[in-house]
């Protein structure tokens, strides 16, 4: 459960993460505003209260969301206006002139973001990404507060039924290095295959 | 009609007004070039033309349409995103620092406008691609990445990738000025062979000389204006205006003068 929480609240988080950046780039003041909004509400609420808004509060006005697709939401909500800065400042650091190039041979903005603005800024910004997951994969530990069944969650069920909270909770420490630790060596042998035709 | 007709053109940034007032045709195989003293507006001036930079006032057709905005009664509004990169396609454009992609092979970045934009079966835009390298002497070099190259190799490349959307006008920006000397050659020998053979251009360019020998008509720029123009043996040698003269004489005697 917790490899389909941090998984799925990835992938929600990028998605909205690019898309949120595009809108803050993008020469629309509405659309940046839009944008502007979303980072800030989401930044600055801390993620188990926006959890407990969407569990609890939406629940409470008969939207009941099951607690694993309360935690994707919460996740992938808070995580795209996290990400929407990382994006921003990767597409950033792109110098101008990829854009303009890309306009002369007849791109419109949105092809020249897609296939010669985020794939350089995506090279960039993967160390960050790679923090986020790890963060993320950790962050998700805060689900089991709306009971959803992953690793920690488990984990305290297991103490309440066995007492045994040291051992518990160190094998539990395992668990989530373990996961980590893989991501990382991806991470490695994605920024060197993404170095292709740049000298480091 | 010309291939290029520009009306009125003015471009403000803020309170600078770069270029105030400029009107110009470009007829279909003409060579044109624009030279004068940096911030005369030389570069402002060609990036209004494919509206990489959008002019305050005035107005730019190129091939019968008015680019970047359409006449909706007696306004104008600005044309959808759609629209304006259809109109870019036909407008190659070369640049000062290259900006080739340098994420993609030699051969990615010319075949990749013609696959996305002009929507050409891959392998047409791949042997399309091949020929232009060819042409622009770096068949060999087809999958390197633009860093291995050199600054002339990669502004080749970028003449390539501008010449594979088989644009009707040629636009280059000052192609040769970040180059090192010994390379500016190879760069000059593929614009002039495209000049040959009949292409449509107009070049921003320090390189009086090679202005000289291409262009059928040149122009001097100076403060956001159009201080004069004609052929290059009346601009080069008998310029009838002061400020030409002064350019001219501070350009090409390139000795160490007192301070």
């Amino acid at each position: 459960m917790t490899v389909i929480v941090t998984a799925g609240s990835f992938v929600v988080s990028i998605v909205l993460g690019i898309i949120s950046a595009g809108c803050a780039t993008s020469r629309s003041p509405v659309l940046r505003a839009i944008s502007y909004a979303y980072v800030e509400v989401f930044r600055a609420v801390p993620i188990l209260t926006q959890l407990f808004i969407i569990y609890f509060g939406l629940g409470s006005i008969g939207i009941k969301l099951n607690p694993i697709p309360a935690a994707l939401v919460g996740f992938g909500l808070n995580g795209g206006a996290n990400l929407t800065e990382v994006f921003r400042g990767g597409i950033g650091a792109i110098d101008h002139g990829q854009t303009e190039a890309a306009l002369s041979i007849g791109m419109n903005p949105l092809m020249a973001l897609r296939y010669i603005v985020l794939p350089q800024a995506f090279r960039i910004v993967l160390p960050s990404l790679t923090n986020f997951a790890i963060g993320l994969l950790k962050d998700t530990s805060l689900a089991s507060a709306v009971a959803a069944p992953e690793l920690s969650f488990d984990a305290n069920t297991l103490v309440e039924r066995t007492f045994q909270s040291p051992e518990i909770y160190i094998l539990l420490a395992l668990f989530y290095l373990a996961m980590s630790l893989p991501l990382s060596a991806l991470a490695t042998s994605l920024e060197r295959r993404s170095a292709r035709g740049h000298r480091a | 009609m010309p291939l290029v007709r520009i009306r009125g053109l003015h471009k403000r940034f803020g309170a600078v007004e770069v270029l105030r007032g400029i009107d110009l045709d470009v007829h279909a195989g003409e060579k044109v070039s624009i030279i004068g003293p940096s911030g005369s507006g030389k570069t402002t001036l060609l990036r209004c033309i494919n509206y990489i930079g959008q002019p305050s006032e005035g107005h730019v057709t190129v091939n019968g349409s008015l680019i970047g905005e359409k006449s909706v009664g007696d306004r104008f509004v600005a044309l959808s995103d759609r629209s304006l990169a259809r109109q870019r396609a036909g407008i190659g454009m070369v640049f000062q620092r290259f900006n080739l992609f340098p994420h993609l092979t030699v051969l990615r970045n010319i075949e990749l406008g013609p696959v996305k934009v002009l929507k050409v079966a891959p392998a047409e835009a791949r042997e399309r691609a091949l020929t232009l390298l060819r042409k622009v002497g770096l068949a060999d070099k087809a999958a390197a990445y633009p860093e291995m190259l050199s600054g002339g190799q990669q502004q080749r490349v970028a003449i390539a990738r501008a010449l594979a959307m088989q644009p009707k006008l040629m636009l280059f920006d000052e192609a040769t000025s970040a180059l090192d000397p010994e390379l500016v050659g190879e760069v000059l020998a593929v614009i002039a062979q495209l000049a040959s053979e009949g292409m449509t251009m107009i070049l921003v360019t320090h390189e009086m000389q090679f202005a000289e020998d291409i262009s059928d008509r040149v122009i001097f720029m100076d403060h956001g204006k159009i201080v004069e123009q004609g052929p290059p043996d009346q601009i080069f040698h008998a310029p009838t205006h002061e400020r030409t003269r002064a350019f001219l004489r501070a350009v090409l005697d390139r000795r160490a003068k007192p301070l």
